[in-house]
């Protein structure tokens, strides 16, 4: 079906690909977090933790709001999934206009037929 | 000509395909059955221009075409639609212009965020793959076009157009 980008998919993968960000978004999963709570909830600096945040969130898998001095965090609109319908719909322009012209060349192949040889403009 | 591979069974519809490349990159695919000079000049000539870029399942009418297809020549299209209130115009430059294998142009009407538009014909014996990208200046410039929810290279003036695709692709029914 649609075809992804790549480089959607290695920021994807990239963020995946270890622990402790999996496991932020876990805990996502079950409940927003500030960033100092999940510093605290995996051991790590707040500096630390900030850098996996940004990780995951470069590749729209988490959204961060800051309201006052708290960033909270919260699982990302997936934007592959955005951009993947976008994607979609662009392609569907595409494959409507190009089976008009499907019409126009049959037409133009069946004239050179007709006129035997063609004639150049 | 050898065209006798014809006898065999064919989709009467080829398929379009979509690719984000890169950051700043998309192509588009597609396999007609003619010669590349055939889809060459459906793509230069107003008159068949006009037929298949504006399908009329869309609810558009084209107001105007004009084509200059050169290097350096302007293209300007002018649009209407029901839902749009004002016409919308769509026009820019022709960089590059080989016959029968390639054609370069500018998306100008989106200003400064507008694509540059690359068509590539490739005859495969009695086919022609035609290959298009879309090359936007920036990251930024893309995706804020899909953010935007306009179909690429189409400008904002598109969004209506969008909706009206939803109900098209439904309709078109691929299976």
């Amino acid at each position: 079906m649609v075809q992804y980008t790549r480089t959607h998919f290695d920021a994807s993968f990239a963020a995946l690909s270890d622990a402790t960000r999996r496991g932020v978004l876990e805990q996502l999963a079950r409940a927003d977090a500030s960033i100092t709570a999940l510093a605290e909830k995996f051991h790590m600096t707040l500096t630390g933790m900030k850098k996996h945040v940004g990780v995951l969130e470069q590749a729209g898998l988490v959204m961060t709001e800051k309201v006052g001095r708290v960033r909270t965090c919260k699982l990302g609109v997936c934007r592959l999934e955005e951009e993947a319908a976008w994607i979609e719909r662009y392609r569907q322009l595409w494959a409507v206009r190009f089976d008009e012209l499907d019409t126009v060349v049959e037409e133009l192949k069946r004239k050179e037929k007709v006129d035997g040889r063609k004639k150049r403009k | 000509m050898d065209a006798r591979r014809e006898s065999e069974p064919r989709p009467t519809k080829n398929r379009t395909t979509v690719e984000r490349k890169s950051e700043r990159e998309l192509v588009v695919t597609r396999t007609f059955n003619g010669p590349a000079r055939i889809v060459f000049e459906a793509w230069t000539t107003p008159e068949l221009f006009k037929r298949w870029w504006v399908p009329k399942s869309f609810g558009l009418s084209l107001l105007s075409c004009e084509m200059d297809v050169r290097v350096g020549g302007t293209y300007r299209l002018v649009f209407s639609h029901p839902a749009s209130p004002e016409p919308m115009a769509f026009f820019g430059r022709y960089n590059e212009v080989m016959p029968h294998s390639r054609l370069v142009w500018t998306n100008d009407e989106g200003g400064e965020g507008g694509s540059v538009t690359k068509v590539t014909f490739e005859e495969q014996g009695a086919e022609t793959l035609v290959v298009m990208h879309d090359l936007y200046p920036s990251k930024e410039a893309l995706d804020s076009a899909i953010a935007s929810g306009s179909t690429g290279g189409f400008g904002e003036t598109f969004e209506q157009l969008d909706e009206l695709l939803v109900t098209v692709g439904a309709g078109v029914g691929r299976s």
